[in-house]
């Protein structure tokens, strides 16, 4: 079957706290923190991009996975903010990791599932057997626009995963997938717009919480499990309040899903956010654990996998730094620096 | 090798020239040159010009060329020498050759830069062209910053401190307000220094030589037409030339200026003088921290006492080894291609005894001094009376 | 800077490859046809050089080049790398004043400048403080 043998995850240092942003537009900063559950977001340095997130992940996935880079057979990049409208992400990571040559690739783009589609990709590559290992990596650094409610919670982040079969070095294996995908106008972005539009309360019920619902369900069917049977859940995470509610509605704990919520202190990471909830997860997870995640991407759809951790994670997970270490590792920002980093200031 | 004679020399004011061009400057210069010499330019027979970038400052290439034209002096073979800003004085180490080697009897040397018809946002990456490029400019090095690197690797190993960095401008001024050609004629104070805006930490405004518009000319001759045509020649002695890695990180010791060292070596051979024998010298005060490290580097004191020295006042103009009494490059402006030619310009009114309130004592043998980026190329020359 | 031009450096910007003299056993960066040391004499072949250096000396850049005027203040350092040459590079990530020369750092992947709105990104190597 195929598992992931590799993972990585990266995290900007600078944080912007959410009390900051309001205190600039005359918000209330105690009820926009308690509405959204975020009390601070990272925010990318002047210097970064989706491409330099996507390769530092990679290279940290890398090095788990203990393979060398001329392995590597696909490489897929799910963001909605690629540094290039043409021109792939792909090809440049590529370049970092040192595996140009034979190699599958493309830019993938469904709002914040992105990446998890690119997993799937990825998965059918191997088990298509054209390739042995493939690298697919969700990354983003989205932005909000000015004192809209996405600016408290539009942050920057990714994680990059190296799948392969029936490999005894996989730390995980990936029981089932599945996708839902329906045509639910919740949130876009028009070519040439610099900031997303959404819909409001539109969303929530009829898109986070009914696709999310509908392929976390199809997938406890399919796979024949209760929540109970659940060590650990995974969702998107826009703000920290839709996925708790979710995860009560569907019938699973708060101790099932605490693990996975870094969105609290990191923001929206987009195509990176429950990819870094899975790679939060699997820096603790121990070998037999089963994980269940629903990722979400605008547009609207979902992808779920059901996992199953091997002992191969207990020698591989202190290699690279941790997900929640990366969350405290940080330096505040206030919204002028903000502002400076991303790009917000017309320079003519 | 024929003795080599300076019979004439002139330079423009060194400023903000906003009524002068490249070309005007040039002739400016050439003309208080030859008048100076007493010649016309029917006698001149090869012009060489240091000029680092009229390419890129006033997008004009060719000067060569353009100097003989505007100089009046077709169809005299001109050429055109660049070594970032050791352009004037490699100007005229080839002039020096050129009589030395009996290939010319008559040189006209002249060094120019017009700096202020660009802006200065532009100026700062032109003046980066001297740094490598693709090694340090690439990645957000600016000429400054390079200097800056060895001021503070300077006072971590030898312990100089910004206050010597500050002094060396302080002395600078007072000499530049004696220099009625300076760009600079002011004094000021340290704390003025210490307190002016940091532009490449530790190295503040007033570290920093200015940019500035000017133009340098000297008249080299050979023994026997500098017996013929003047009273009092001044012999250039000693010339040497040195290159070293244009990257400051392929250096093996970013506090000392290999090139300068060598370049040194070998004026100081072919003039038969050493360090002790120099009555006063124009070194490259691109930034006041080179003045330091060339200091010692030209063996004028022991590798990382150039800042104490400062602070003891032996570079003063009434010091053991006055260092810039024209104001160097720091007071004096720094017209980039005629800085080198320029410095000539000081050594040989030195050594005349026509330099009025900045005139060093006793003065015998003068040394200049000038380097080219951050050191990848040093040309001194060494004049006597 | 041109798009072949920065294209040709890719492997050295992006992947930290310098050259290594297999007669003296020197290492370089950047990549060179001829070993400085041994001249023709030398045997250069390319390597990858280690990622991890200390602060050899170090400014804080105030005044900038067009290209980089909307990120002052940075750092650029010399940096040593671990059992290689010196290189210059730009200390990102932190504040000015933790910068000290001595300090372990290490290379990371970032974006170095753009041709303006329109043009190319270039990439390659800076540096962040180890802990």
């Amino acid at each position: 079957m195929v598992g992931i043998i590799g993972y990585g995850a990266y995290i900007p240092k600078n944080r912007i706290k959410t009390s900051e942003i309001a205190r600039v537009w005359g918000k209330d900063p105690v009820n926009v923190e308690k509405g959204l559950g975020v009390i601070e977001k990272s925010v990318p340095s002047i210097d970064e991009d989706t491409i330099t997130i996507s390769a530092t992940a990679a290279k940290y996935a890398l090095k788990r996975a203990g393979i060398g880079p001329e392995k590597i057979g696909a490489i897929y990049i799910g963001s909605e903010s690629h540094p290039y409208v043409v021109k792939p992400s792909g090809s440049v990571v590529a370049a970092a990791l040192g595996c140009e040559g034979e190699l599958r690739c493309a830019d993938y783009e469904f709002a914040c599932k992105a990446g998890t589609a690119a997993i799937q990709n990825v998965m059918g590559l191997i088990e298509g057997g054209y390739i042995d290992y493939g690298i697919a990596i969700g990354a983003d650094t989205s932005q909000g626009a000015p004192g809209d409610a996405l600016e408290y919670s539009a942050a920057a982040g990714g994680a990059a995963f190296i799948l392969s079969k029936d490999n005894k070095e996989n730390i995980v294996t990936i029981e089932e997938t599945l996708s839902y995908t329906t045509d639910t106008p919740d949130f876009w972005r028009r070519e040439h717009q610099h900031y997303p539009q959404h819909g409001g309360r539109f969303t929530g019920e009829p898109a986070y919480f009914k696709h999310v619902g509908t392929a976390t369900e199809m997938m406890m069917k399919r796979a024949g499990i209760t929540p109970e049977d659940v060590d650990y859940v995974v969702f998107h995470m826009p703000n920290a309040k839709f996925p708790m509610t979710m995860a009560k509605k569907l019938g699973f704990s708060k101790e099932q899903i605490a693990p996975s919520l870094v969105v609290k202190e990191i923001g929206n990471t987009y195509s990176g956010s429950s990819l870094l909830g899975l790679t939060a997860v699997l820096d603790i997870a121990k070998p037999g654990e089963k994980i269940l995640m629903t990722s979400y991407g605008s547009g609207a759809g979902s992808d779920s996998f059901y996992m199953t951790v091997e002992d191969a994670i207990e020698r591989k997970r202190d290699l690279c730094p941790k997900t929640w270490e990366m969350v405290h590792e940080k330096r505040y920002v206030d919204y002028a620096t903000y502002t400076k980093y991303r790009k917000k200031i017309l320079m003519r | 090798m024929r003795k080599v004679a300076v019979i004439g020399v002139g330079m423009t004011k060194f400023g903000e020239l906003w009524n002068s061009s490249l070309r005007s400057l040039t002739i400016e210069a050439g003309i208080k040159a030859l008048n100076d010499a007493g010649i016309g330019g029917e006698e001149v027979d090869a012009i060489y010009t240091g000029c680092m970038s009229g390419d890129m400052f006033v997008k004009q290439g060719h000067i060569a060329s353009l100097i003989a034209d505007y100089g009046g002096m077709l169809p005299v073979p001109s050429t055109r020498v660049e070594a970032a800003c050791a352009s004037g004085g490699l100007a005229l180490r080839q002039g020096f050759m050129a009589i030395a080697s009996g290939m010319a009897d008559i040189v006209v040397v002249g060094g120019v830069e017009k700096m202020t018809d660009s802006l200065g946002s532009q100026t700062t990456g032109y003046l980066a062209l001297a740094a490598d490029q693709e090694w340090e400019a690439f990645n957000g090095a600016t000429f400054p910053s390079l200097y800056a690197l060895m001021a503070r690797r300077h006072m971590h190993e030898y312990g100089t401190t910004e206050e010597q960095l500050g002094l060396v401008a302080v002395k600078n001024h007072h000499n530049g307000s004696l220099n009625p050609n300076a760009h600079f004629q002011f004094d000021v104070s340290l704390e003025k220094v210490m307190n002016s805006s940091l532009v490449a930490d530790p190295l503040r405004l007033f570290h920093c030589s200015p940019v500035s518009d000017g133009a340098a000319c000297v008249i080299l001759a050979s023994e026997e037409k500098a017996k013929e045509l003047s009273e009092d020649p001044v012999w250039i002695i000693g010339s040497g030339q040195a290159s070293a890695a244009i990257g400051l990180y392929d250096r093996e010791d970013i506090c000392t200026i290999d090139s300068t060292v060598n370049a040194a070596r070998t004026a100081y051979k072919m003039a038969g003088v050493t360090p002790k024998d120099i009555d006063f010298a124009e070194v490259h005060d691109c930034f006041t921290i080179n003045e330091i490290i060339s200091s010692e580097d030209l063996g004028f004191f022991k590798k990382g006492e150039g800042g104490k020295a400062v602070e003891e006042g032996l570079t003063s103009l009434d010091g053991e080894i006055p260092i810039n009494p024209s104001g160097g490059l720091k007071a004096k402006g720094h017209p980039v291609g005629a800085t080198g030619v320029a410095q000539a310009v000081e050594a040989v009114i030195q050594l005349r005894g026509k330099a009025g309130k900045r005139q060093v004592k006793d003065a015998e043998i003068g040394l200049t001094h000038n380097i080219g980026g951050s050191g990848g190329t040093a040309v001194i020359h060494i004049f006597s009376r | 800077m041109s798009v072949p031009r920065f294209w040709r450096e890719i492997p050295y910007r992006y992947r930290l490859i310098g050259s290594y003299c297999e007669n003296c056993k020197e290492t370089f960066f950047p990549p060179r046809e001829i070993c400085p040391k041994c001249r023709r004499a030398g045997n250069i072949k390319n390597i990858k050089l280690e990622e991890e250096g200390e602060i050899f000396s170090y400014t804080v850049i105030r005044t900038a080049p067009p290209e980089f005027n909307t990120q002052t203040p940075y750092v650029v350092a010399l940096i040593k790398l671990k059992n290689g040459p010196l290189i210059l590079s730009q200390v990102t990530d932190c504040d000015v004043e933790d910068i000290e020369i001595g300090k372990k750092v290490r290379m990371v992947f970032r974006k170095i400048s753009e041709d303006g709105e329109a043009g190319i990104i270039n990439y390659g190597y800076k540096f962040v403080l180890a802990e």
